[in-house]
């Protein structure tokens, strides 16, 4: 080969190294073997088709549990009609109001409806404030030696399967309440008529609301505070130059601008509450009717699901059960849809930066 | 925003600002406090009522003491076992699309979006769709279909996995170094393969805990177990007949009204809390530490 | 033994940004040819579309014609041969970090499917012995990951990974930038003790480094090649004035 280096550049490369380059007998060998790799087209397009459908299940899943619920609720939907969701008979003779009586073939989704809403909303009511409280604190004033622990319980409050909680609020928080709290809500607040004393379990609206309260305040907590490290730091030092204190910096520089992800957080925690099964059925006494008093029995919609399904008396009762179960999922596919869109409005972009 | 010198409207905003303070650490406090309260009484109570007979011998009669859930752990481990076959393969998949196939296209949105939706459906919703599906369709020719049975639980478990460990999965792979896979493509690799050798096994510890976390979560699922699996008082380990499950028996035994079999429950729920705060820590750990030792 | 590469009308383009604008030149076999110009010329884009790692961008695309040898890879190939015969260095080191030393240099043998033990081991060794990096690393090749060397040692088990499988062609884009100086005249030397096995085409933004390694040098400016030829007469006697700017640092 030619040697072209005929100019030799001002700065000299170190003294060749004795070990140069030799010459090599195995490479052709390797080169003939690769060539005959071919290219493995029909291998990754084979790969790629099967993790699109891997990816598309997804949408599969959802369809499909549509389709089935829908099928299986036809029953009672050609029965009842949109009524299901907004009336009740009423017994002829005494007027008094017929919800939920399968033997006797009397179906309202009523009672349901409210019990799942009142505790749901009751939760909410508890555990908002607290949530919030709890991401302000770990946020903007904690120390960073408390910060992970902290984090890593309310991870921890999230991963505690719903049977658990419900197994302690029957022998903890139930007796608690109706032996300390409900006597004192009845005796400060019992002029309301929501609460009175005609219910010695303890069950009831209040117990479920408390124990959802507890359940969903970690996502509400977690949510919140990621909406409130996503808002920018000039935001905080701006307000905080004006010379406000830390509540003020909080409430203006960082509330202000985190509070439609702080609602997306709220939602998601109303998504959660609105089925959560296991802990609401063991304590809500499972009584399909509608009471004033909140310290009363009743049913929510997933617990009647829960308690009734595999035991369903007549075709029309599984029908009429499967139709509570639609409703549920398209009302927690718009609610967690519409949490998802504001979370994501807030801290677009985010994840993707991290990289 | 008040400016003024005035001493008194400075007072308040410095008593405002304590005051919440004072409310953000309290309403820490209370929700720290039923935490400690759950796990302290669930060792007080589990503890102390684990023994061996409660991993060897099965449910009792009722009058009769003693008794164990040894058939609910191996329920749930079939149950588990066919949930993380159907869950994980199908959920790891997804999330190579998402991170590696479809970066950016509006089909990886949806899907990703529908995926953060379906995790928020509720587990009975599951069990409803899993009993209209498999229990009350009687297909024939085709197992399994028709009746009450451990096939129809594990079913509903696994599509209760996809979305997480799809997820999760996700997160991991966006995680490897952009380099890594350039890489393996400047060697002439081709993509399967250097998706599968280099880029999932290179965000291999992240995915494994994720589907352990997955995994810990449906371990404690009962909705939809109520009317797939149904429950089973006796050793069952077949597909095809209703089997036990540990947070299905924990709820019968929670609602029994019989002393001994609250008992089992708050052992039962000790072993579940513990199987979930051992995920848990370790996806923490793993997650904290960083997928990647050293990757520039 | 390398091949030359023939590039003839080669565009490019990155979304609607026009990287690459009609570039056409030879690059001699067995030789070493350096890529110098400023940042955002289109340099380091020039290399990734002679193994076809442009398009591997979605929004990326190319047109004309690249001959490596005598075949044409943008007509002839699919993508995977292309790169199974053209070696690529990157500027930052990239080592697998799941993977011990071994099984870095092993890799581009091992994820093509091949698996005889013998000439495994035997290539590994050769091949870390060409990047000179054998004796620091040839007591713990299975024990250490490829991650826990230090940056230069990175970069030498990158270019022994590019060695094992026997390329006719090795493109180093920006292979010492991330490096410090004594790792940085290892790599120099390496270059040196290789063009003669191997076409090497090496972008850099030191000029230095150019006139001390590449026979042949290009520059390129705005996406185009404004010059092309012979490394000292580029840095003694340029023909285009921009050339002259750019080596004398009247810009850049």
């Amino acid at each position: 080969m030619p040697e072209i280096r005929t100019f030799q550049p001002q700065i000299q490369p170190a003294s060749a190294q004795p070990t140069g380059p030799q010459p090599d007998p195995a490479g052709s060998a390797i080169r003939q073997f690769l060539r005959s790799r071919g290219n493995s087209a029909l291998a990754d397009r084979s790969f790629h088709i099967l993790m699109v459908l891997c990816a598309l299940t997804i949408f599969g899943i959802v369809g499909l549990i549509a389709v089935v619920l829908i099928l299986r609720s036809d029953m009672a939907w050609h029965q009842f009609g949109l009524k299901f969701f907004y009336t009740f008979e009423r017994d002829r003779v005494t007027g008094a109001p017929l919800y939920w009586d399968p033997v006797n073939g009397h179906f309202s989704a009523v009672p349901f409806i409210y019990g799942t809403l009142v505790s749901s909303f009751l939760a909410l009511l508890l555990a908002v404030p607290l949530a919030i409280g709890v991401a302000i604190f770990l946020t903007e004033m904690c120390p960073k030696a408390l910060r992970g622990p902290l984090a890593f319980v309310t991870e921890l409050l999230a991963a505690i399967p719903s049977v658990i909680y419900g197994l302690w609020a029957v022998f903890v928080l139930v007796p608690l309440l109706r032996d300390y709290v409900n006597p004192l809500l009845v005796r400060l607040l019992g002029w309301t008529g929501f609460f009175s004393d005609d219910n010695p379990t303890g069950l009831g609206y209040i117990s479920a609301a408390v124990i959802l309260a507890i359940m969903i305040l970690p996502i509400i907590s977690s949510l919140t505070r990621e909406v409130m490290t996503a808002v920018p730091h000039s935001q905080r030092e701006a307000v905080l130059a004006l010379g406000a204190t830390r509540w003020e910096m909080i409430r203006m520089g960082v509330l202000r601008n985190a509070r439609i992800g702080i609602v997306g957080g709220v939602i998601l925690g109303l998504g959660r509450a609105l089925g959560e099964t296991m802990a609401v059925a063991m304590v809500i006494g499972n009584s399909p009717d509608i009471q004033r008093s909140l310290l009363a029995n009743g049913s929510s919609m997933a617990s009647v699901i829960a308690n009734e399904y595999a035991e369903a008396t007549s075709d029309l009762h599984r029908s009429a059960l499967t139709e509570l179960g639609l409703a549920l999922f398209i009302v927690t596919i718009i609610v967690n849809a519409l949490a998802r869109i504001l979370v994501w409005a807030v801290t677009r972009g985010t994840p993707e930066q991290a990289r | 925003m008040p400016l003024s010198g005035n001493p008194i409207r400075a007072k308040i905003r410095a008593l405002t600002d304590s005051a919440v303070t004072g409310l953000a650490i309290l309403a820490t406090l209370l929700v720290v406090a039923p935490l400690v309260a759950i796990f302290v009484y669930l060792i007080y109570k589990g503890a102390s009522s684990l023994n061996l007979a409660f991993f060897t011998q099965i449910q009792k009669p009722v009058g009769e003491s003693g008794g164990g859930m040894a058939h609910a752990i191996v329920g749930s481990a079939v149950l588990l076992a066919l949930a993380t076959v159907i869950g994980v393969p199908i959920g790891i998949g997804g999330g190579i699309y998402l991170a590696e196939f479809g970066r950016g296209t509006k089909l990886a949105n949806a899907i990703r979006f529908t995926a953060d939706v379906l995790n928020g459906v509720p587990s009975i919703v599951m069990g409803v769709a899993a009993y209209a599906l498999i229990v009350g369709t009687h297909i024939p020719f085709l197992p399994f279909t028709g009746h009450f049975s451990a096939f129809a639980g594990g079913t509903a478990l696994g599509i209760m996995m996809i979305p997480t460990v799809c997820r999760t999965t996700e997160e991991m792979l966006v995680m490897v170094p952009h380099a890594v896979r350039e890489a393996a493509l400047g060697l002439g690799v081709p993509n399967w393969r250097s998706v599968l050798s280099i880029t999932v096994k290179t965000a291999s510890p992240g995915i494994i805990t994720g589907c352990m976390l997955a995994f810990a979560r449906v371990a404690g699922e009962t909705a939809p177990l109520l009317f797939t699996a149904l429950g089973n008082s006796f050793w069952s380990v077949d597909l095809n007949q209703p089997i036990a499950a540990l947070p299905l028996q924990i709820y019968v035994y929670a609602l029994s009204p019989y002393d001994e079999w609250h008992r089992l429950a708050w052992a039962g729920a000790l072993v579940l809390i513990v199987l979930i705060v051992l995920a848990v820590s370790l996806v923490r750990y793993v997650t904290s530490r960083g997928v990647l030792k050293g990757a520039s | 033994m390398g091949v030359g590469i023939d590039v003839t009308n080669l565009n490019a383009w990155y979304g609607t940004n026009h990287t690459l604008q009609d570039i056409n030149l030879h690059i001699p076999a067995n030789h070493a040819t350096a890529l110098i110009g400023p940042s955002g010329c289109g340099k380091s884009t020039f290399v990734r579309c002679l193994n076809r790692m442009h398009e591997t961008n979605p929004i990326a695309r190319v047109t004309g014609q690249v001959k490596v040898g005598d075949q044409d890879i943008y007509a002839d190939a699919k993508p995977v041969e292309i790169r199974r015969r053209i070696g690529m260095v990157f500027q930052r080191p990239n080592p697998f970090p799941t993977m011990s030393i071994y099984d870095n240099v092993a890799s581009g043998l091992k994820l093509n499917g091949y698996s005889n033990r013998r000439v495994l081991d035997e290539i590994v060794e050769k091949s870390l012995k060409n990047s000179a990096l054998w004796d620091e690393v040839k007591d713990d090749l299975r024990k250490k990951s490829g991650a826990s060397l230090s940056g230069g040692q990175q970069q030498r088990l990158c270019i022994a990974r590019a060695l094992a499988v026997d390329p006719e062609v090795l493109l180093m884009d920006e292979p010492a930038s991330a490096l410090d100086p004594v790792s940085t005249s290892k790599i120099e030397d390496l270059i040196f003790e290789l063009k003669s096995q191997y076409t090497i085409v090496i972008v850099t933004h030191n000029m230095q480094q150019a006139a001390r390694v590449a026979e042949k040098t290009g520059f390129f400016l705005n996406g185009r090649l404004v010059e092309f030829d012979e490394t000292h007469k580029i840095f003694t006697n340029p023909t285009d004035k921009r050339t002259e700017d750019y080596i004398t640092g009247r810009f850049g």
